[in-house]
């Protein structure tokens, strides 16, 4: 008896405060996140995996076809073309962008006069609609008559078909991608940057470390849970891609094929095609895919972030 | 007087000179960069102003002969931009208001209340957080167009309703505020909804500005939702309705930049007045979130 006693004060005093009656309240918080939840995803995830293995047919009832839409999948190149373009988006995009990121944050961090304005205007291109990104994009890009080339014409360089030549295409996108995110990424890692104590800093100084010596051994392994999360939100949105490609790439372009990313297949043969059971298992293959690489990520996490 | 001390600083320390070339190195590529992300907007609006003509002469003039608004009549006449710019409004509002204030209240619970299966629930959402949001696309489309929905605002807030990241994220803020405080307030007699609504809720206003900054251009820029769900051109977002302008006037290019000019305005006025918050408040979402 005595003993309980001392258990449950030790508990008690362990324990941070709680209503510990008061379930029903509990319950009540939570209910609408958790209902809402269980409708817009938990089941929605678990009809797209029953309809993966269906076919639809016209109007008709669905008809079960088992794994043959995966087989079907996998069988075809453009899954397999479509996966790589998606990889290569990444890796144009993800490295490039962080790194540019990275470096113009170092720079607005030094004592820079107008470094909000700065900021400002590096982060403009987030709060307009991608739609309207793509479009004077499009614009520039253009072959006969858009900006660059008649820019790049100025050095000699030929007329570019940057959008519809299958080796170029995913590349301007890419540049688009960068061009548009790369803002957002530099105010993530500036706040980073601000957090880090100058003493550091100065403490380096006083050893004779040079600027490139401060970046390297101060600044990079303070920053690096910063930017570790940077890199797996880019990564994670690079392979989401859909709107930019989407709408600067039709189908009739001949660099399609070369340029479309998964996402993109996904929506037209979902909701152009209205090939439901076939594009959930295009769903189901990004999602795998996802998930595999942001399992790399977190196993490489411990080997190259650094935290206190 | 200035000019002097300017000039004696040279003098004073040789390696001042080194130093003020890497200031004009830094300055010029902060500049350098600036311009590249200022253009495309500027190049926008320029060309929003010239004659089709005007537009596709070689070599490229930059100024229109005259500032004519005729792009922009002819943008108005095809797409109903009022419609566009309230539907966003509202997709945007309702989706601000549900996910702050369910995800308070999730997000409190979650951090300083105990109830049973509180692992397991967290875990639902956190698995929300993890799969890409495509995966949940088709059947939330198919729960729309049985219970006849699709074409209204209410669509377009759907998916939105509740939101996995708001709640993962005022939890983190909730864990970080004092026990001492609910303990004060339920000896002052308050029930947790008074504490959660009177107390804690109040202290948490900067995560709920940012989780609101960072929810609003979430919805914002999203186009492929919108594109799904409202065909109609009238229940279309900017983003899906600009899209639309392509298809139409696929070559008229001053056409098409009046109309990403007009999507554009009003988002970007917004974005200048309250730089500072959007700002800050993404930085927020990134450290904590």
């Amino acid at each position: 008896m005595d003993t309980r006693v001392v258990n449950t004060d030790l508990r008690a005093a362990k324990k941070p405060f709680r209503f510990k009656s008061d379930w029903a309240w509990a319950y009540f918080f939570i209910a609408p996140t958790i209902i809402g939840l269980l409708i817009l995803n938990i089941y929605p995830f678990i009809k797209t995996i029953i309809l993966s293995t269906y076919k639809s047919q016209g109007l008709g009832p669905a008809k079960y076809v088992g794994f043959a839409n995966f087989e079907k999948l996998f069988s075809q190149s453009q899954i397999w073309q479509s996966t790589w373009n998606t990889m290569y988006y990444m890796l144009l995009t993800v490295p490039v962008g962080v790194f540019i990121a990275l470096i113009l944050a170092v720079l607005l961090n030094s004592k820079v006069r107008g470094r909000d304005a700065f900021r400002g205007i590096y982060f403009m291109p987030m709060v307009v609609a991608p739609a309207a990104v793509a479009m004077v994009w499009k614009w520039i890009f253009n072959a006969d008559v858009g900006i660059l080339n008649q820019f790049l014409g100025l050095f000699g360089v030929g007329n570019v078909n940057w959008l519809s030549n299958p080796g170029t295409a995913i590349i301007s996108c890419a540049v688009i991608g960068i061009w548009s995110a790369v803002g957002y990424d530099l105010v993530l890692i500036l706040a980073g940057l601000q957090s880090i104590p100058t003493t550091y800093y100065e403490a380096s100084r006083i050893d004779g470390a040079n600027a490139c010596q401060r970046f390297l051994h101060i600044t990079v392994p303070l920053i690096s849970p910063t930017l570790f999360f940077v890199v797996v939100m880019r990564v994670m949105t690079s392979i989401k891609q859909f709107d930019t490609i989407y709408l600067l790439v039709k189908a009739q372009n001949p660099a399609y094929k070369k340029t479309i990313t998964l996402m993109v297949l996904f929506y037209r043969e979902a909701f152009e095609k209205f090939n439901k059971g076939y594009a959930s298992a295009i769903v189901l293959w990004s999602f795998v895919i996802i998930a595999v690489i942001t399992a790399m990520q977190f196993m490489a996490e411990k080997r190259v972030v650094h935290y206190d | 007087m200035i000019k002097e001390t300017a000039a004696a600083i040279p003098m004073e320390r040789p390696g001042a000179s080194r130093l003020h070339q890497s200031r004009f190195w830094l300055y010029f590529v902060l500049c350098v960069g600036s311009v590249i992300m200022i253009f495309p907007f500027i190049w926008m609006i320029l060309t929003s102003f010239k004659t089709q003509g005007e537009a596709i002469m070689i070599p490229p003039i930059i100024f229109p002969a005259t500032w004519n608004f005729e792009n922009y009549t002819e943008v108005l006449r095809t797409l109903p931009f009022d419609a566009l710019y309230i539907n966003t409004l509202l997709m945007m509002f309702w989706r601000v208001i549900c996910a702050s204030a369910f995800s308070s209240m999730a997000g409190f619970a979650f951090a300083k209340l105990d109830f049973p299966l509180k692992k397991l629930l967290f875990f639902i959402v956190l698995t929300q957080l993890m799969l890409p949001s495509q995966v949940f696309i088709i059947p939330q489309y198919l729960m729309l167009s049985s219970m006849n929905l699709l074409n209204t605002v209410f669509a377009l807030v759907f998916p939105g309703l509740v939101s996995a990241f708001g709640t993962f994220f005022l939890r983190q803020f909730y864990l970080s505020l004092p026990n001492d405080l609910m303990e004060a307030a339920k000896l002052d007699g308050c029930n947790p909804f008074q504490t959660f609504l009177r107390i804690m809720f109040p202290l948490t206003k900067t995560a709920v500005m940012a989780l609101a900054v960072f929810t609003a251009l979430f919805a914002y820029s999203d186009m492929m939702w919108p594109l799904i769900v409202n065909m109609n051109v009238d229940k279309m977002t900017l983003a899906a309705g600009i899209s639309s302008l392509q298809g139409q006037h696929s070559t008229n290019y001053p056409v098409m930049m009046a109309g990403s000019a007009l999507a554009m305005i009003p988002m970007l006025v917004i974005y200048l007045v309250f730089q500072k918050q959007f700002i800050e408040g993404i930085a927020l979402t990134g450290t904590k979130g």
